[in-house]
């Protein structure tokens, strides 16, 4: 509803278009390159790990926040999730007689 | 995509003939109504068009309530095919149904909606705000649940109903052995809801950072806009988990992939593992506002400040980040390493560490008060010796070991309704006594509401006691019948007739609503229970700007103080501003409605015409990004007739407090 921030988003659009690049570039990769497989794995994970961290920037304001507590809350929240979903279900999915 | 027009319409079920033809019949009945009342203005401008907070909280609420029924009819059925051996009242696919709609619809419309609405309607009131964050996010947020809810709904008329349980385990769920659409219900009607859910969550989170009124700070909020905050927080940081579960589910089902599928590479437990990693933070996403709500219940009627206010918040906190450690409790006889196990046996175990401390803090707020036994106050002081047995029974259920023998039976069934039951619904129906003059303005009548509690109460104990000893003698869940051999027989008719009790119980609290809002009497303060909080220090029912100038708050209880210190400030008509409110928009009804024809149509798997459907999705993210509406301001002279007239009631209340 501000109509003071009503110059043209640009880092929106590059955010955008950068991140339609890096997930065709994955589909690509996963596709088309016949690659082996846990190369292909690493590639698609890197382009993942990156176009996160371009949202971060390009679309969730994280260079902006005043509050550099709150930040570091968040950021180490958000890695705690993280950690927990991913390392957690593979540590889960593949130490026992299940897989 | 071929359509199979004679699988449209389930067929073939007299009790599901007899559904479709109600169907009919209320929706005809509901057209002719508004028309011939003349309410189809009133129900375009006052409720589907509203980004009242207040309004979407009453929405939510009664989407809740109705979904009650639901699932509540769903259960009684389960008992009545059970009560005794070798019964044929349902037959295997139709209990399967049952069982499956009935967890479904209970969890995510009833618990979610009901809190949601609670939460919807007292947190900015409480946090002494006019409205949410975003106001028309939290429209379509309703809007999306109600969808989801809908679409999952008609899917025991309409094609059929999922069958694979709530958790919807593969590989059963999966193309292979589900091959019918049922299923495909529940992956595109609670990814609907879930989505709904998660922007509640994110408004709620920024509503409680950003819109607190002034002096205000973090550890002066009340104790349900803490537990709302938490579990904000958790719904954001779960419910994504459990869409892009949905979104595999769907994707395996409707386009062929391999995620879960037990041949081409899939892993099935994968889904277990991804839907508990949601499912078990759900938990505590629909306990912790029911505790908050409690927290305000007991502290209100003992009349005494709660006990242990920061530890309370630290206890909160502690179990929103072990919430999302102890998810493969759910699954230990999946058969991972004892390392896996141990670690989640003792994360289990420690969450009752903090829940303990909870419990004590509200014994001793209650300890030396002057208790006033009101219907709100009955269901707190219920759920501690309730919910205690649900929460012994879970740190059983958590030794890894022992819960091989647990594991799939009605032990598990009657522990877990003994978490939720006590631990949500008790305080929801708290939540409606309590708060229903703040929603209505006037009061649930207090005697019929003690026939509610005695016979839910009763009912609730006759249904589900007998079967943790039906389950510690092999009694497994999701059982359509069993042999006379077996025993079961006589504690299954004790749980049936339970089950009769407890709705008995229900009807009471719908006759309960239907007589407060033909009898009871409208002349009642904004503060019939001399209540603590800020949400009592404005009109019941509630105007729609919530207060004509924002309060001051300088401690905790802060309405409390005010009355204490004298603090309430007359009616000062110089004072009075003009105020800045949102408009209406028919956006998120839109919005709402699209989704659910879109979902429809991916469900039946018709992906051509599920895409052009879609077409009016993106339409109206289009139209809303281009939508410049400021608001509109409440002039004076309206604010000032409104205050007037408020603050003119009588004060007490009468014939309804014991």
């Amino acid at each position: 509803m501000d109509k003071t921030t009503k110059s043209f988003p640009i880092s929106h659009v590059i955010g955008f278009f950068l991140s339609l690049a890096l997930t065709f570039g994955a589909a690509f990769v996963a596709l088309q390159a016949g690659l082996p497989a846990n190369t292909v794995l690493w590639i698609i994970g890197s382009l993942a790990v990156i176009q996160a961290a371009l949202q971060l920037y390009m679309f969730m304001h994280m260079n902006e926040g005043e509050d550099k507590a709150a930040q570091s809350i968040n950021i180490l929240y958000a890695v705690f999730i993280a950690v927990v979903i991913v390392a957690g279900s593979i540590w889960v999915m593949f130490s026992g007689h299940s897989h | 995509m071929g359509i199979k027009w004679d699988e449209f319409f389930v067929t073939g079920d007299p009790l599901i003939l007899a559904s479709q033809i109600a169907i009919l019949l209320t929706s005809i009945g509901a057209v002719a109504a508004l028309t011939y009342f003349k309410k189809w203005r009133w129900l375009w401008t006052d409720w589907l068009t509203t980004v009242d907070h207040k309004k979407i909280g009453i929405l939510y609420i009664l989407v809740g309530i109705v979904m009650f029924f639901r699932g509540g009819v769903d259960g009684l059925m389960m008992r009545a095919q059970t009560a005794v051996p070798e019964n044929n009242f349902l037959d295997a696919q139709h209990y399967n149904e049952v069982f499956t709609t009935h967890g479904v619809i209970m969890i995510l419309f009833v618990a979610m909606p009901l809190l949601i609405g609670v939460m919807n309607f007292i947190v900015p009131l409480q946090i002494g705000a006019r409205d949410v964050a975003f106001p028309q996010l939290n429209a379509l947020s309703f809007w999306l649940t109600f969808s989801g809810a809908m679409l999952f709904n008609i899917s025991f008329v309409i094609g059929g109903s999922p069958d694979a349980g709530w958790t919807s385990y593969f590989p059963l769920a999966g193309k292979e052995f589900s091959p019918g659409i049922g299923n495909n219900f529940y992956a595109i009607a609670l990814q609907i809801a879930g989505a709904g859910t998660l922007m509640s969550g994110i408004n709620f989170v920024v509503t409680i950072l950003k819109m607190r009124t002034k002096g205000m700070t973090l550890m002066k909020m009340p104790m349900f806009t803490w537990t709302s905050f938490i579990t904000s927080i958790i719904i954001t940081a779960s419910f994504p988990i459990f869409t892009v579960a949905l979104a595999l589910m769907t994707f395996d089902r409707i386009f062929g992939t391999h995620f879960f599928t037990v041949s081409g590479g899939g892993m099935d437990m994968l889904w277990a593992n991804l839907f508990w990693l949601w499912g078990h933070p759900e938990v505590y996403i629909v306990v912790l506002p029911a505790f908050g709500i409690l927290s305000e219940v007991i502290s209100t009627f003992a009349r005494k400040t709660l006990y242990g206010y920061k530890s309370m918040v630290l206890s909160i906190t502690i179990i929103a980040v072990l919430s999302m450690l102890v998810w493969v409790h759910h699954f230990f006889t999946m058969g991972n390493s004892s390392a896996a196990n141990s670690f989640f046996s003792i994360t289990t175990m420690m969450i009752a560490i903090p829940t303990g401390v909870k419990v004590f803090n509200w014994l001793f707020t209650m300890r030396k008060g002057r208790i006033k036994f009101t219907t709100a106050m009955l269901w707190a002081l219920a759920f501690v010796p309730n919910f205690v047995i649900g929460g012994v029974t879970g740190v059983m259920l958590a030794m890894a070991a022992a819960d091989y023998q647990y594991h799939n039976t009605l032990f598990l069934v009657a522990h877990f309704h003994y978490v939720l039951i006590p631990g949500v619904v008790f305080p929801l129906f708290a939540a409606f006594y309590y708060w229903w003059p703040k929603m209505f303005g006037y009061m649930l009548n207090e005697r019929i509401g003690k026939w509610h509690f005695w016979l839910f109460t009763i009912g609730f104990n006759l249904t589900f006691m007998p079967m943790f000893f039906l389950g510690l003698d092999g009694a497994v869940r999701r059982a359509y019948t069993y042999s006379e051999q077996t025993g079961f027989g006589p504690l299954m008719l004790t749980s049936a007739i339970g089950a009769i009790i407890l709705a008995a119980g229900f009807a009471v609290l719908l006759y309960n609503i239907y007589w407060s809002a033909r009898y009871a009497d409208r002349n009642i303060s904004n503060d019939p229970w001399d209540a603590r909080t800020l949400e009592w220090a404005t009109a019941s029912p509630v105007q729609h700007y919530n207060f004509a100038s924002l309060p001051e708050v300088k401690t905790l209880d802060a309405f409390w103080h005010m009355k204490k210190n004298n603090e309430i400030k007359e009616l000062n008509e110089d004072e009075i501003q003009e105020i800045h409110m949102p408009s209406n928009t028919w956006i998120p009804f839109y919005m709402g409605s699209v989704f659910l024809i879109a979902g429809f149509f991916l469900v039946f798997e018709w992906t051509i015409a599920a895409a052009i459907a879609t077409i009016g999705i993106i339409a109206g993210l289009i139209f809303r990004s281009f939508d410049y509406d400021e608001g509109f301001h409440v002039h004076k002279d309206e604010i000032i007739e409104t205050e007037q007239g408020w603050r003119k009631v009588g004060k007490g209340v009468k014939n309804h407090v014991s």
